[in-house]
Formats: C-alpha cells, sequence, structure tokens
C-alpha cells in the first residue's frame, strides 16, 4: 500500500513542493531538527518527527495506512492503547553540566501506557504489548513483567486528550539493563515515512549516532485535538531522537562543530512526504553577554521563544524554501565560537537531582537522593516515584526526608509494598521544595539472598535499580506566552504547559547498581555441594538401610467388626481374636 | 590470571604524552610551594580543562592526640577530583586513579602523570565506566574523609562539607607514589587497613604489565631472583613472605589504597623506585602500563571475584593459597585444644567427689568461657544448685580473675586516651608521650595483679584451690584458641604471628615446674614483646638493622600509631589486642602465679 502512494506522492511533490496538505481524513508529517550546543560543551540533537493522522484509530474503521505505520496504528487498535510512550536510552543525561534536557529518559528502556477504560483485563494486554513492542524494537521489552510493573498514581499524567485519569488504566516498567544499538535504530528508522533515505533521516547514520555521549530513541503515540474546537480525535505519533555529541574528544578541545563533522552527512532536501521539514539551531546568548557564536550558512529566519523558562533564540532552516539549495546542493550547518569560551562558570538548571547507594556491606544499604531547587525565591512541590525491586527490602521506617537540616513532610504519599518475586515496592511522594535548598530523601533496604536458581549468569556485575523519576512544575523566570500548538516548533509541544508562569519538567535519576550477597559459583563449591550431596544421599540411605529393623506385621483386618466379634467372644468366654 | 575480561593482552596502548606529564608536574610543584600546601585552585582549572568534572571536598579532622611523627593534631584539607564521564554510560560503575599531594616535592610527578593520563584518556572513546581522578590531601585522613562522604557513611569523626559528585559504584582503585622523573622498577604495596588484601587478579594484572612494557616490579621492595629454584632464591622468598607476614599483621595500610577495601574496592599502591640501576624508564611507559591496566579494568564484566581474596606472597608471581597455610595454622591452634583436653580428663580422674558432678562443673566454665556458674539444665535447677553447692566456691575463685584481667584490658583501652590531660599535667611529657607511657605503665602494671586477685577468696594450699588453677588454664587456653582462630580468619598473618608466640608459652604454662623459666617464655610470648621483636625482625629483614635505642624508639612510634590508626579509620588491631589477647594472657601469668 505504502509502494503505491509513494510514487504518487513523489510526483504531487515534484509538482508543489509541498504534498501533504491537510485534508479531512488525510494524515500529515512534520520534521525537525533542533541543534543546541550545551553549557558543558557538548552538542545535543534532537530529531523529532510527527506523523498526525486525522483518523480515529481504536474505531478500528481503518485498513488503509497512508504515512502511519501500520505496525503501531493495528497494535494500538488491536490492544485499545490510548497512550504509547516508548523510549530506549543508552547513557545519562546529565541534567547539571547539559541543563534541562528537551526530552530526557531513563538509562535502559522505558515503556509506560495509558489502556482505554473499555479494555477489561489491563494486564494482559499489558503482557501482549510489550511482548509485540519487544518484536517491532528488537528490544528485550518482553522481560517487562509483574516484578518490574508499576502502577504510579500521580507522576504520569496522560499527554494527550483524555476523560478520566483513572490510574488503574496506566501501566509504567523501566529496564534499566537494557542495551541501546543499531538493532533498535534501524527499526525505528523504518517507521518513518521516508525511511532514512531522504529529509534530516539522512543524517542517522548508526555508526556516527553511537559514537555520542547520549543516545535515547523514543516513539509516542497519542490522541490530540482535530482542531481548536476539539470536535474530533486526531491520532499522532511523535519519534524522537536525542544525541549528544562530545565536541571536546572530537575536537581535541576546539568545541566548534558541523553538521557534516557529527553526522558525517550533509542534507540535501526534505523528505517529500513532510509538509514542514526545519533544522532549529539554539543561538541564544549564553551569560547574557554578546554573541560569541557565529552561524553558517545563513539561516532562513530566526524564531524567539520562551522555552523552559528562559527567552531564547533559534536561528531556523527551512528544507522547504526554495532560497536555501540556491547556493549550494547541500546544507552544512556550521557553528564557530568566536572567541574560545575561558569560564567554567556554568549555567545551574533551576532542578536537578543526584542518586546514589550509600553505606557498605552486603548486608543493609541506603538509597539517597540529593534534589536541587535552586530557584533564587521560588518554592515548588515535585513528585518523586521510586521504583525499587524486591530483592532490595526496604525499611520504610527509615524514609526521612530532610531539607535544610529540618524535616520535610511530604504532603502525599502512596507506597506499595513489594511482594517476594511478584512486584516491586512503589513509592510516590508530592515534596515541596523550598527556594535554593537541597532535599535528601533516604530510606534504607536490606538486601535479600535469592535463590540460587535466581541469579543472573553475571551476579557478581550487580544488580540494577531503575532511574527513579522526578516530576515538577518548574516556576518560570519569565512569563510564558501561550503558544498555537500546531505553529509553534515540535520540541516545545510535547508537554502541555498548564499556564504561563511554570512549564513541565520531568527528570530522571542515574540508575543505581547494588551488590547482592552471592554464593560462590565457581568450580570448587559446586564441587563441593555436589560432592556433599552425592554423600548425604548414599550415606543416608545405607545407614537407613544398615540400622533398620524389619518386622512382618500382623495383617489387622475388618476394624469394628472385629471389636463387635470380639465383645461377643468376651460374652461367650471364648479367647478374642 | 582467572578474570576472563582482563584475559588476552591484544591492544597496544598509545600512550605518549610522558613529557606533558613532566610538565604539569613542574608546574604543579611551583604551584604547590605558592599555594604553601595545595594548590586547589591551580588543579581544578587544569582538569576542567583537560574536559573532566571537577569537584572538590573540605575536610577537617581533630586527632585524639597529637601526632608527632606527622606533626598533626588539628587537620584541614581538601580533596580535590575530576570525574571523566564515559560516553553511553550511565554512571553506573567507576574507577579511581588516586595520588596523595604530600608536602615538599614529594609526589609531584605522581600528580603530573595523573593529569597527563586524563588528558589522555578523555580523548578515548572506548570507556565504559567512569575515572575519577582523585588528589587528597594528607594521605590516609584525606582518602579516609573522601571515601566516607562518596559512600554517605560517618564511620570515623571526620566533618567534611558538602554533597559531591558522584559516578556509582567503584569497582578497582590504583593509587599512585612517584617523586622522580624516571624510575627503575615499580613497587607494589597490597595490604590494606587490617590486613585486608585486594583480589590477587589484581596483582597478576599489574605482573603482566609490568612484564609487557619489560618494566621491573617488586613486592616488599624484593627482586624476585631468575635462579628461582636456588637456595639463595628460596632465603629471598622466604624474606619476602616474612615481610609480607609482618606487614599484613601490623594492619596497618601501606599505602593510599588500603582504605578502599572495606567498602569492598580491589585496590593496590603502586610506588615509583628510583635506584641507582643503570636502566631508567621514563613517563611514557610507566603510563603506557597504567593505560593498559585501566583498559583492562575498564573491560571487567563483573567485580573482581575469580581469584584468591587470602594469600601470600613469597614473590610476585608465585602465591601460597589459603589451603595451604591454613592446615598449619590448625595444627597450631590443635596444641591449645589437645591440652585443654588433657586438662580435663585429669580434672575427672583427680576429682574426690562424685564424677558426675565433676563432669557438670567442669563443662561449665569451658563452654561458657567466664567461669561462673554453669548455667542448670532446665527441668530441675533448683536440686542441681543444691548438688552444685559443694563445688561453688571453686568455681567463684576463678571470678575475680577473670573480671579483674578484663578490668585491666578495659584500662589499657581507654585510659591512655582518656587521661591524657591528667598525665601532662602532672608529668613533663607532651601528650602524644602521655599517652604511649600510660600504656605501657597500665600494660606493666597489669602483670603485677594475680598476686592480689585469687587470695581474696579461698586460701591457697586447699585441694579445691590446687585444682583451681587447672579450671583457670583450661579457661585460658580455651579462650585463646577461640580467639586466634577468628583472627586468622580476618587477617591471617596476625593470627598466625600471636599463634606461633602464645600457644607454646600458654601450653607450658602452670605453677608447677621451672618457675622462673616459664616467667620468661611468657613474658616473651606476650603481644607486646612480640611487636617488638617484630620490628627488630622487620628491620632485619629490609637490610637495615636497628641498633636497641632506635629499635626501641620505632616501638615507641608503632604503639602511638596504632592507636591513632584504631581512632582514625577504625582498625581493629588496638582495641584486639586491649580486650582480647592481653587479658587472655594476663589469665595465664595468674596460672602461673597460682600458689
Amino acid at each position: 500500500m505504502l509502494a503505491l502512494a509513494v510514487p504518487l506522492l513523489l510526483l504531487a511533490a515534484a509538482g508543489r513542493g509541498r504534498a501533504a496538505a491537510a485534508g479531512p481524513g488525510r494524515d500529515a508529517l512534520r520534521e525537525e531538527l533542533l541543534l543546541s550546543p550545551l553549557p558543558a560543551g557538548d552538542v545535543a540533537a534532537t530529531f523529532q518527527f510527527r506523523t498526525r493522522w486525522d483518523a480515529d484509530l481504536p474505531r478500528g474503521a481503518v485498513s488503509h495506512y497512508r504515512l502511519f505505520p501500520k505496525a503501531l496504528g493495528r497494535l494500538v487498535a488491536a490492544l485499545g492503547v490510548r497512550e504509547l510512550h516508548l523510549a530506549l536510552t543508552q547513557g545519562f543525561w546529565r541534567t547539571q553540566a547539559w541543563g534541562q534536557p528537551p526530552l530526557q529518559a531513563p538509562a535502559g528502556a522505558e515503556l509506560w501506557v495509558w489502556f482505554q477504560p473499555s479494555v477489561t483485563d489491563v494486564d494482559k494486554a499489558w503482557k501482549e504489548l510489550s511482548n509485540i513492542l519487544s518484536g517491532i524494537f528488537c528490544a528485550s521489552l518482553n522481560f517487562i513483567d509483574a516484578t518490574n510493573t508499576v502502577t504510579p498514581t500521580a507522576s504520569f499524567k496522560p499527554l494527550g486528550l483524555a476523560n478520566g485519569t483513572d490510574h488503574h488504566l496506566l501501566r509504567y516498567a523501566v529496564l534499566p539493563r537494557e542495551v541501546v544499538c543499531t538493532e533498535n535504530l534501524t527499526p525505528w528508522k523504518k517507521l518513518l515515512p521516508c525511511g532514512s533515505k531522504a529529509g534530516l533521516a539522512v543524517l542517522l547514520k548508526a555508526e556516527r549516532l553511537f559514537h555520542s555521549s547520549y543516545h535515547s530513541q523514543a516513539v509516542h503515540i497519542r490522541p490530540i485535538c482535530r482542531d481548536a474546537s476539539c470536535l474530533a480525535v486526531s491520532w499522532e505519533l511523535r519519534q524522537t531522537l536525542t544525541v549528544v555529541f562530545d565536541t571536546f574528544s572530537s575536537g581535541q578541545g576546539k568545541k566548534d562543530w558541523s553538521l557534516f563533522k557529527m553526522f558525517s552527512r550533509t542534507l540535501t532536501d526534505a523528505c517529500p512526504l513532510a509538509s514542514q521539514s526545519k533544522v532549529y539551531v539554539d543561538i541564544s546568548p549564553k551569560n547574557k553577554e554578546k554573541e560569541l557564536l557565529e552561524v553558517t550558512p545563513l539561516p532562513t529566519s530566526v524564531y524567539e521563544a520562551i522555552v523552559q523558562g528562559d527567552k531564547r533564540s533559534y536561528a531556523v532552516y527551512d528544507l522547504l524554501s526554495p532560497s536555501l539549495f540556491n547556493t549550494s546542493r547541500s546544507l552544512n550547518v556550521q557553528f564557530k565560537w568566536k572567541r574560545p569560551e575561558d569560564s567554567s562558570e556554568m549555567p545551574i538548571p533551576v532542578l536537578h537531582a543526584q542518586r546514589y547507594v550509600s553505606g557498605y556491606g552486603l548486608q543493609t544499604g541506603e538509597i539517597s537522593t540529593l534534589i536541587y531547587n535552586t530557584h533564587p525565591y521560588r518554592a515548588f512541590p515535585v513528585i518523586l516515584l521510586e521504583t525499587v525491586p524486591w530483592y532490595l527490602r526496604l525499611y520504610v521506617h527509615t524514609l526521612t526526608i530532610i531539607t535544610k537540616g529540618k524535616e520535610n513532610k511530604p504532603s502525599y504519599i502512596h507506597y506499595q509494598p513489594a511482594q517476594d518475586r511478584r512486584q516491586p515496592h512503589l513509592l510516590e511522594m508530592l515534596i515541596q521544595l523550598p527556594a535554593n535548598s537541597v532535599t535528601k530523601i533516604s530510606i534504607q533496604f536490606e538486601r535479600a539472598l535469592l535463590k540460587w536458581t535466581e541469579y543472573p549468569p553475571d551476579p557478581n556485575h550487580g544488580f540494577y535499580v531503575g532511574s527513579s523519576v522526578l516530576s515538577a512544575l518548574v516556576p518560570s523566570i519569565i512569563a510564558m506566552k501561550d503558544m498555537d500548538v500546531e505553529e509553534s516548533p515540535l520540541f516545545t509541544s510535547l508537554f502541555p504547559s498548564s499556564d504561563g508562569s511554570s512549564y513541565f519538567v520531568r527528570l530522571y535519576t542515574e540508575p543505581l547498581l547494588v551488590n547482592l550477597p552471592t554464593p560462590d559459583f565457581s568450580m570448587p563449591y559446586n564441587v563441593i555441594c555436589l560432592t556433599c550431596t552425592v554423600v548425604a544421599v548414599c550415606y543416608g540411605s545405607f545407614y537407613n538401610l544398615l540400622t533398620r529393623t524389619f518386622h512382618v506385621e500382623e495383617p489387622s483386618r475388618g476394624g469394628l467388626a472385629k471389636w463387635l466379634a470380639n465383645i461377643i467372644r468376651k460374652f461367650r468366654g471364648v479367647p478374642p481374636l | 590470571m582467572s578474570e576472563n575480561a582482563m584475559g588476552s593482552t591484544m591492544v597496544e596502548e598509545q600512550f605518549s604524552l610522558g613529557e606533558r606529564a613532566l610538565a604539569l608536574a613542574r608546574d604543579f610543584a611551583a604551584h604547590k610551594k605558592k599555594a604553601g600546601g595545595m594548590p586547589t585552585a591551580w588543579l581544578e582549572k587544569t582538569m576542567w580543562s583537560l574536559g573532566l568534572e571537577v569537584h572538590q571536598q573540605q575536610f577537617s579532622h581533630t586527632l585524639p592526640f597529637p601526632d608527632e611523627s606527622r606533626e598533626r593534631y588539628l587537620v584541614r584539607g581538601t580533596n580535590v577530583y575530576g570525574i571523566l564521564r564515559a560516553p553511553r554510560a550511565a554512571s553506573t560503575e567507576a574507577l579511581v586513579l588516586s595520588t596523595g599531594c604530600a608536602p615538599g616535592p614529594h609526589n609531584n610527578q605522581a600528580v603530573g602523570l595523573l593529569l597527563a593520563l586524563a588528558s589522555y584518556f578523555r580523548g578515548q572513546i572506548y570507556w565504559a565506566k567512569d575515572i575519577i581522578f582523585l588528589v587528597n590531601e594528607h594521605d590516609l585522613l584525606g582518602m579516609e574523609a573522601w571515601l566516607e562522604a562518596y559512600h554517605d557513611v560517618n564511620i570515623t569523626a571526620v566533618r567534611s562539607s558538602g554533597p559531591l559528585g558522584r559516578a556509582g559504584a567503584i569497582q578497582a582503585a590504583i593509587s599512585l607514589e612517584l617523586s622522580s622523573d624516571v624510575v627503575t622498577s615499580f613497587d607494589v604495596a597490597v595490604e590494606g587497613l587490617n590486613g585486608q588484601l585486594p583480589n590477587l587478579d589484581l596483582l597478576n594484572l599489574f605482573n603482566a604489565f609490568c612484564q609487557k612494557n619489560g618494566l621491573l616490579c617488586t613486592i616488599q621492595g624484593k627482586l624476585q631472583r631468575s635462579d628461582w629454584d636456588s637456595l639463595p632464591a628460596y632465603a629471598r622468598s622466604l624474606q619476602t613472605l616474612l615481610l609480607m607476614v609482618l606487614a599484613q599483621a601490623s594492619g596497618r595500610p601501606r599505602g593510599e589504597h588500603g582504605l578502599f577495601l572495606r567498602y569492598r574496592i580491589e585496590a593496590v599502591t603502586l610506588r615509583g623506585i628510583n635506584s641507582f640501576r643503570q636502566y631508567k624508564y621514563d613517563m611514557s611507559t610507566v603510563g603506557k602500563t597504567l593505560e593498559g591496566m585501566f583498559r583492562k579494568l575498564n573491560n571487567l564484566l563483573e567485580r573482581l571475584h575469580q581469584s584468591y581474596f587470602f594469600y601470600l606472597l613469597p614473590s610476585l608471581s608465585r602465591f601460597v593459597s589459603i589451603g595451604v597455610y591454613m592446615p598449619a595454622f590448625g595444627f597450631l591452634i590443635l596444641v591449645l585444644i589437645l591440652r585443654a583436653l588433657d586438662l580435663w580428663m585429669k580434672l575427672n580422674k583427680t576429682d574426690p567427689g562424685g564424677s558426675d558432678q565433676l563432669s557438670d562443673s567442669d563443662h561449665g566454665p569451658s563452654t561458657t568461657e567466664v567461669g561462673e556458674t554453669p548455667p542448670a539444665p532446665p527441668g530441675a535447677p533448683s536440686r542441681l544448685l543444691l548438688t552444685l553447692c559443694p563445688q561453688a566456691p571453686r568455681l567463684l575463685a576463678l571470678v575475680p580473675p577473670v573480671l579483674v584481667c578484663h578490668a585491666a584490658g578495659l584500662a589499657l583501652y581507654y585510659l591512655p586516651v582518656l587521661g591524657q590531660s591528667v598525665a601532662t599535667q602532672h608529668f613533663p611529657v607532651s601528650e602524644a608521650e602521655a599517652v604511649v607511657l600510660t600504656l605501657i605503665a597500665i600494660y606493666v602494671a597489669g602483670m603485677a595483679l594475680p598476686h592480689s586477685t585469687h587470695r581474696v577468696l579461698g586460701g591457697p594450699g586447699s585441694v579445691a584451690a590446687a585444682r583451681g588453677w587447672m579450671v583457670l588454664k583450661l579457661l585460658a587456653l580455651l579462650y585463646l584458641a577461640a580467639q586466634l582462630t577468628a583472627l586468622a580468619l580476618l587477617n591471617f598473618s596476625l593470627g598466625f604471628l600471636l599463634a606461633v608466640t602464645m600457644v607454646p608459652a600458654a601450653a607450658a604454662t602452670a605453677p608447677t615446674g621451672p618457675r622462673v623459666l616459664l616467667a620468661l617464655v611468657l613474658v616473651l610470648a606476650t603481644p607486646a614483646v612480640t611487636l617488638l621483636l617484630g620490628i627488630f625482625l622487620e628491620r632485619e629483614l629490609v637490610e637495615a638493622p636497628a641498633a636497641p635505642g632506635e629499635g626501641w624508639q620505632r616501638f615507641l612510634g608503632a604503639l602511638g600509631q596504632g592507636l591513632l590508626l584504631h581512632h582514625l579509620h577504625g582498625a581493629f588491631l588496638c582495641p584486639l589486642l586491649a580486650l582480647g589477647t592481653y587479658p587472655c594472657w594476663l589469665l595465664l601469668w595468674n596460672v602461673l602465679f597460682w600458689d
């Protein structure tokens, strides 16, 4: 079907330039690349591909797929998925050095799904869904089971249209051990309408993408309003990919970069199926100084917006504007620092966190989370979600939350204790962070002894504890304007902002590696165990045989009858039986 | 090497920043001189410009009494460290390269090499674990402060500032000491706090890379002889082995790596030696060795666990495993057990009363170790107590010596540090001297106790009193055996040294026989004399024999250092000797002077 559609569209694209003009029941693709130099000198590249489809998927009336990938569409329809968010990440977004991420994801694989209220057995649908996604994305999502699935009550709200937020329809799981590599990237690229043949996706070359400090790819599916009146539902598929390039190590200390340096490719055209194809480069001056940087070639336009509480300006390259490719056949955005940066002063993000395991020894330990609010005068609440596997037995009475030396009582606590081999601990708290403060949350745990078959092949590597999730509405320093979602760039429009005074941030902390007491799986140990077992069994049975004395037991027949007969015999004066 | 992930040596080391290391070292030295201590600002700036994430930690610590050998009492310092974040890793695992910032010209080259390695490592893409480059001040104190802050525990009274940057669970650490521009050999120190040892694989790793780069490497300062099958070579191996036993028994970390081991981080200290040998190695070779080791450690999939944790090293490439040396120790302890068995049987045989009652009452002290009235079996407690009444005075006679001996131990442990101010008021000595002298005074005074203790209850001469020493000795023997066995599992060398000296004396002690000779043997076997003899033996083995006066000075120093090590880092040698071994020895002393 797609094969038929593509040549047709290509013809149309050649004719008009803008092919997928939105019509009723039609779908549209927008692609976008955001390049932002990070405070520490690295460069983050965020790709977003948005396919919007003006059709009602779950009704099952749809059989003709155009831009929307059929695999995902049918999955959504068949399993009653309302919202699906899957992220596969390699590495860790270092908020302190890199600033607030546009879209962070925890290390490993993360999947959270809202199901339709019509779904009766959510657990079954969840299991089925994770197995199918595992096949689609070539990831070990099939390891998602009851021991790592939780149902958060407050941290994850639907991002799209939703009538009710009954959290029983939500499932959330993280696999911190998952390693992301090209085999996950390829199926992800295949979902794009143009594949990696044209448009921005040309840059997605695996060997460069995995030569980076951070790699995160995600798929978000959600229902959105079709228009401002919101009478009909459209479905949106967002594929995002974030990479952070380490310009320091590749540029021998120089922090200049270009598209070619990072991706070893340049852009030549837009995806013919896309209705919008833009490259944004963050050129907002840092440290309130004069511009220190220079972007070539000249951008098509400059876009100014307030993103994450900060006024930013972006150089925009519209790949669909014919003027861009007039002078040269390809677009290679280059970025130069006019003078080398010399200060080690970095802007500190308003909210950041750190988590670690403290203590030593293999019996007990403590998980500590430090949450920083560096806002000079505004306090704000944050929701913390901790998921801890059952083999770390949390002592809830040791939970302490300390801010500025005083105890900080959370205004909301939801704790679901773990059950061995059944479900993990779930701890959700709403904590108020005073202005300019550090909050330390610590909870002690005991390390459980696993059964010997439950250890993985590398037990001495340690066991992972997934990232904890911080969700907060961070007060903005500058008031934000309400923007039209359809017109604004994609990187600003995934999370809904409630009002102009704050913006939504979701942060993930580091995953933890915890050592559990491990039996010695080495050969001598095994030999000793085996020998002891054999000796015990042999000795036991032999000893049993040798010391037992055998008696021939009189068969006793007819209990009640015999008793009666004996009574009669007694009366008769005859010896009993 | 047992660890698979560190197996083959296929990669070519590329480190070539030897000159840069020396230049950085000179810079560091100049700034250190200017700052009159740790050049914190310079280090931070340099590390930042190398592309590391820089953190610093301030700490302060007040010592329980002034440390005269290092001249410090109130210690304030700063640790500076940079974290190289591994790409595409979530900071769950880390490696540490550390070096101390020492006063004077010491250890500058180590800092230079550390910075050069950081600069080189930063440009590489293969790191899977974060690497922490740590420059710590005030040697062990700084290291202790850093480790405690990193693991967010507070074992000692170190106060340190604020939260730190972290990089997950530390898998291995290498501590570097280097004070010359070229080296002739490398000495590796393994013994950590309380005699803990790193996994043998880490040592093998170092050995393998020394072999690969043609670097000479030694252990305990002794080079392995090439003709290993000759008599002098065996003598050399024995010397090395004995040095290791002495070092391990002291419980003192032989390098800054020693404190890592408590947190189950495998660590060694590498010490560059510049002697009069002809062939010298430059910084690039040294750097290549370290690069190779770090790449191998980076490859680790699991913590080092494949190889031995308990071993003794007669040379760098040979080891004595726990399976070989433990039986020897077992035989030593067997002497005590057999002797105790013999005593018990004697007690049973010569008992004038009913044998059944006696076996009950004799069984008491051996199981309950304190020698009080034996626990009555449940069922008929009152009846049993009645039958035991005739025995009670005899057992009661054991209570005072046991209590007094342990009280002496407690005094030995607490009084020197608590009473230092009193001592300095009344005697013209400094605090550190006061502590050491009080220690010796209490130790010697303890030996006068037996004359007054057991005579309080039940005079000598009676039949019960004559048998009393047997019960006391039985108790002391079993107590000693239990202590030594437990000790050998924690710190084999210490257990072995104490066993070798104390077991013969303990077995021979009796109030009958040549008392002067026995007293001499027992005094020679006391832990303090063992320490003194150990110091002389150690000087002998490193081929720098000590004169008696110098030996005595070292002995006094060792006492002070031992106390400090306990109070600063939690070494268990001092409380163990004061609260366990010394009272036990006093019990034997009591046995000797029973009549």
